[in-house]
């Protein structure tokens, strides 16, 4: 009798949590979920309050092809974004490599100093120094130019992408190394042959930051990138949901946001774990 | 015989040892391209912060020493302290409100069961969108007449015409702080779940056999041993809301009538809009020390327990 009654307030309160954690999930998604339902919309339907959240009259693409119209059009920006946040990877991963590797291997001179030099940037909001970087970027030829803003990306990353390659090194086995110097191994093929099949989990972590970070950036580009064909996604829609091509359509806003947000829910849920180790990585230290 | 074997083994040795040492400063060559954009790209504009600061600086002609005078400005500058005010407002807010969201979040999914993993990408899935992304499509759902928010209280009878809810401070400022834990309660909750798992689950089994009710045991046993994790969520939870920007440009551009101007919307305001930027980059250090001493409490608080290595 006891133990029936304890067996079934066991099953009410199972019941119980995954209602509220149904609950709660569906309040994290909706915003998601509706943003992409919307964008789905005719452009009639789409200045009306999304209720319901899909489409009614009809599914159309009509609210990406106005979006094409404004401005220099989606492409060009998206095209920006992607060029950037590739190149930040691109960098990120060969910097901070290479970086990784001779703080984890070799000893120098000022080795500690540098290290921690570079770490303690983090410390320093990049914000206070955006007019420097302003003038900086204007001196060496990179002003409003894709590449500065690479430029400046790639540093922001460097002290978790050094961390954590680092961390990825110097947990690879001194034996391993000593045992390829003997087969005659130089330096360049350790890294390559040896050393990067083992950290490759560490490569995908800062690749995967490094993406996140460049594409989803704005108060940088917003700075830097005055030029409108410089512009990436989040100033293009920024300056689109301002008003500044007219009035404002919140159906290409919402198609808009959905180009913004998928590539990064993609990456996530194909690379959750290296992300989460991200995290973790972070926390622990 | 001991001289010619000195004279042979020296070079032997010599040699040994600049091999090793020409190995050692490749190290140098190695880390160069890392040390060389830090240096460009942030240890130089570090410099030219302070530098500049001590000048009047325009954007275009010439700019001239006036050594303190642009931090004097500032103390007479009630806008900035306007804007510095309502940050801390907001940094305190939102920082309550997302651990009063994330931490109960976080005791329900560190619970292996069905559908964990669910739940767990669900929170975090928002944590991942950028918040330029999260500004933009909260912009919408808070438009009053193509949101969400106002049309669906207003059809379902909550309020009698729609409520514009970016035109008023308080609504406004509750707005972007629901927005903001949407988007940052996930990652919180993750920080603090990597916590809870590192603390023995035999401890809190022990505690379960003296008699300790699930309050004692959280006060006793969860809330002391997550100390470093607690701070570390804390810490990035107020440098975050410290230089908040983009929601605040992006949904409610500073507005109702200047109220949510944040110190970096100011110093943006200054350096960008107004090009005063001698005067910007006073600000910027004024923000640069703010967030420095934010860091040395987060090194103090997260500091190893006493006697435990």
């Amino acid at each position: 009798m006891a133990q029936a009654r304890s067996r079934s307030s066991r099953i009410w309160l199972g019941f119980a949590e995954h209602a509220t954690g149904i609950i709660a999930s569906l309040l994290f998604l909706a915003p998601i979920v509706w943003t992409v339902l919307s964008a789905f919309k005719p452009a009639g339907e789409a200045r009306l309050p999304p209720l319901p959240p899909w489409p009614t009259t009809g599914f159309s693409v009509e609210n990406y092809a106005t979006l094409n119209t404004f401005g220099d059009g989606l492409w060009l920006p998206a095209q920006n974004s992607l060029y950037v946040s590739l190149m930040t990877v691109v960098l990120s991963v060969i910097v901070g490599v290479l970086a990784g590797y001779g703080f984890s291997r070799f000893r120098f001179p000022c080795k500690d100093l540098l290290f921690v030099v570079i770490l303690s940037t983090i410390m320093i909001p990049f914000q206070s120094i955006l007019t420097p970087i302003f003038l900086v970027l204007t001196k060496i030829g990179l002003h409003n130019t894709l590449t500065g803003l690479v430029c400046v990306y790639v540093t922001l990353q460097l002290p978790f992408s050094i961390f954590m390659m680092r961390n990825a090194f110097d947990a690879v086995p001194r034996e391993i190394e000593e045992a390829a110097r003997m087969d005659g191994a130089n330096n360049v093929t350790m890294l390559l042959k040896v050393m990067l099949p083992l950290v490759w989990p560490g490569i995908v972590t800062i690749a995967l930051f490094a993406f996140l970070g460049a594409w989803n950036e704005f108060l940088a580009a917003l700075v830097l990138m005055t030029d409108q064909s410089k512009f990436t996604l989040p100033i293009m829609m920024t300056a689109l949901q301002s008003g500044r091509f007219g009035a404002i359509d919140w159906g290409a806003v919402q198609a808009g946001v959905t180009v913004m947000m998928v590539p990064c829910l993609i990456l996530f849920l194909l690379l959750q774990r290296f992300y989460i180790r991200g995290l973790m990585a972070g926390a622990i230290k | 015989m001991t001289t010619i074997a000195a004279t042979t083994a020296a070079p032997a040795r010599r040699r040994k040892l600049v091999g090793a040492g020409r190995r050692q400063w490749i190290g140098l060559l190695y880390v160069a391209p890392a040390v060389a954009l830090v240096t460009v790209f942030f240890i130089i504009p570090l410099g030219m912060t302070a530098w500049m600061s001590l000048h009047n600086w325009p954007l275009m002609g010439a700019h001239s020493f006036i050594g303190l005078d642009n931090y004097w400005a500032i103390l007479r500058d009630n806008r900035f302290w306007n804007a510095l005010r309502f940050t801390g407002y907001y940094t305190v807010i939102v920082t309550i409100a997302i651990f009063a969201v994330a931490f109960p979040l976080a005791l329900f999914i560190e619970r292996p069961r069905q559908l964990t993993g669910f739940y767990r990408t669900s929170f975090f899935m928002p944590a991942v969108v950028g918040f330029a992304s999260a500004s933009l499509l909260w912009s919408w759902l808070l438009n009053v007449d193509s949101g969400l928010f106002s049309p669906a209280a207003f059809q379902l009878g909550l309020t009698e015409k729609k409520v514009n809810l970016l035109a008023t401070f308080q609504p406004a400022f509750w707005s972007i702080i629901a927005m903001v834990v949407w988007k940052v309660a996930g990652f919180t909750m993750i920080i603090l779940m990597t916590g809870l798992q590192s603390i023995p689950s035999d401890l809190q089994e022990a505690a379960m056999i003296d008699g300790a009710g699930p309050f004692a045991r959280f006060r006793a046993i969860t809330l002391p041993l997550m100390r470093r994790t607690l701070a570390l969520a804390l810490i990035l939870s107020v440098a975050g809301s410290v230089l908040a920007f983009d929601q605040f440009y992006i949904i409610l551009r500073g507005g109702p009538r200047n109220q949510t101007m944040t110190a970096v919307y100011w110093i943006f305001n200054q350096s960008f809009v107004s090009f005063k930027l001698g005067y910007g980059a006073a600000l910027s250090m004024i923000l640069l020390v703010i967030l420095v001493a934010l860091s040395l409490v987060q090194l103090w608080l997260l500091r190893k327990p006493e006697g435990v290595d």
